[in-house]
């Protein structure tokens, strides 16, 4: 479990700042960074898995009926997947806050 | 289905080597491309990456995003590092010091570190003939440190240190032709990839993979910040910079090229223009040249494929 930068003492740091747990960057919630999510119409879900493919920051995922959602702890909502998506089945919606 | 298309390309369709919670900004296609790309080299990988604005965005101390080995280098050496480690793998190797494995080096650095100030690692580690693949993630501008020009802004971009004016129309250079000195060095694959077109970048990144010898890669990555676009237009217009012929998607295999997405009939570069706050300053005559090197850029290519 990593801390916030600035609970480290030198000492604790590995020598060459060698990070050893992978993929800890997933501690960072990157979700309060949106102010608008995208929202699946599953009606019109094909299933093409483009928004999955399209997502910078891998915040979609495939859900067990095989139909698209985001993690909403990740999403920024930028709305790459609002756009790319062919028929049309996303919305951008604003957050409310 | 999707799952089935990848399959072609990587063993691990599934599985994010580039995890969630990293620090770019929104529709960062960059990093997007960077997350497929190592969907295919796989976990037996090691990465250095310089400098940029995709090393700082993924591992701020004490986290990482990348669930591979990974090694920051200085900004000027990227691809001198990727040459010592796979200089020492393969001693390691001999010397049966660690079991004989197949193990990839991937060095990736941003078009500053590459054109700029990397050049001189780069050709070195193309002449020595070292078995590694070197990404460019090109966003045409320093733009980790706020938007500074490079070798690789294009002709008329406003950046911060090319800003229009009544002087000045921007970038008064045009855009360095990074896989043609890349090509000159005759290493045995060179490719031109956008992260809007996803299976040619995979199968691409497929290609470097399997290639004896030095590899480039030259990853055209658009940043909406940066050019100032809307953060979910980055896939469109990296379509529009391929459709348009700005950023033509091509391949030399052993010195033969071939064009692998032929956009023609070409649209007017004004569509890729257009929308773009880096180039709202642009007046018709500049337009009209740059139109005119694009053409001429595009036939020159048709010209070296083979191609009427």
């Amino acid at each position: 479990m990593a801390k916030p930068m600035d609970q480290y003492k030198w000492h604790e740091l590995n020598v060459g700042c060698v990070i050893e747990e992978v993929g800890n960057a997933m501690e960072y919630k990157t979700g309060d960074w949106r102010s608008q999510k995208p929202v699946w119409n599953d009606a019109k879900c094909i299933k093409c898995g483009l928004c999955w493919l399209f997502c910078p920051d891998a915040a979609i995922y495939q859900k067990d009926d095989g139909l698209y959602a985001a993690n909403l702890d990740y999403c920024k909502g930028c709305g790459i997947c609002a756009k790319e998506c062919k028929p049309g089945a996303i919305t951008m919606v604003e957050e409310e806050r | 289905m999707r799952l089935k298309s990848l399959e072609l390309y990587t063993e691990h369709p599934e599985y994010e080597f580039a995890v969630s919670g990293h620090r770019a900004c929104q529709g960062c296609a960059e990093m997007l491309a960077l997350r497929l790309a190592l969907k295919v080299f796989g976990q037996d990988t090691i990465i250095a990456m310089a400098t940029g604005c995709m090393e700082i965005i993924s591992t701020p101390l004490p986290t990482t995003s990348w669930r591979l080995p990974w090694i920051h280098v200085a900004f000027e050496n990227t691809a001198a590092v990727a040459s010592g480690i796979e200089s020492a793998l393969k001693i390691l190797t001999e010397k049966k010091k660690i079991p004989r494995k197949d193990v990839h080096v991937v060095a990736i650095a941003g078009d500053g570190g590459t054109s700029d100030i990397g050049l001189q690692a780069l050709s070195g580690a193309m002449e020595r003939g070292h078995k590694f693949t070197y990404i460019c993630v090109d966003n045409e501008a320093y733009m980790n440190t706020g938007i500074q020009r490079s070798s690789s802004t294009p002709y008329g971009a406003m950046t911060t240190t090319s800003p229009p004016g009544k002087r000045s129309i921007g970038q008064s250079t045009q855009k360095k032709n990074m896989p043609k000195i890349a090509a000159a060095h005759n290493i045995p694959y060179v490719a031109t990839a956008c992260p809007s077109y996803p299976f040619d970048l995979l199968a691409k990144v497929k290609k470097a993979r399997m290639t004896n010898g030095p590899s480039y890669l030259h990853v055209l990555s658009v940043c909406p910040t940066g050019w100032r676009i809307p953060s979910d237009l980055a896939i469109r217009y990296g379509r529009l910079a391929v459709r348009t012929g700005v950023f033509p998607l091509y391949e030399v295999e052993n010195g033969k090229y071939k064009i692998t997405y032929s956009p023609e009939p070409l649209m007017p570069v004004t569509e890729y223009l257009k929308g773009q706050g880096r180039f709202r300053h642009l007046t018709d005559d500049i337009i009209a040249k740059i139109q005119e090197r694009v053409s001429t850029d595009w036939e020159d290519l048709k010209f070296q494929c083979g191609v009427k």
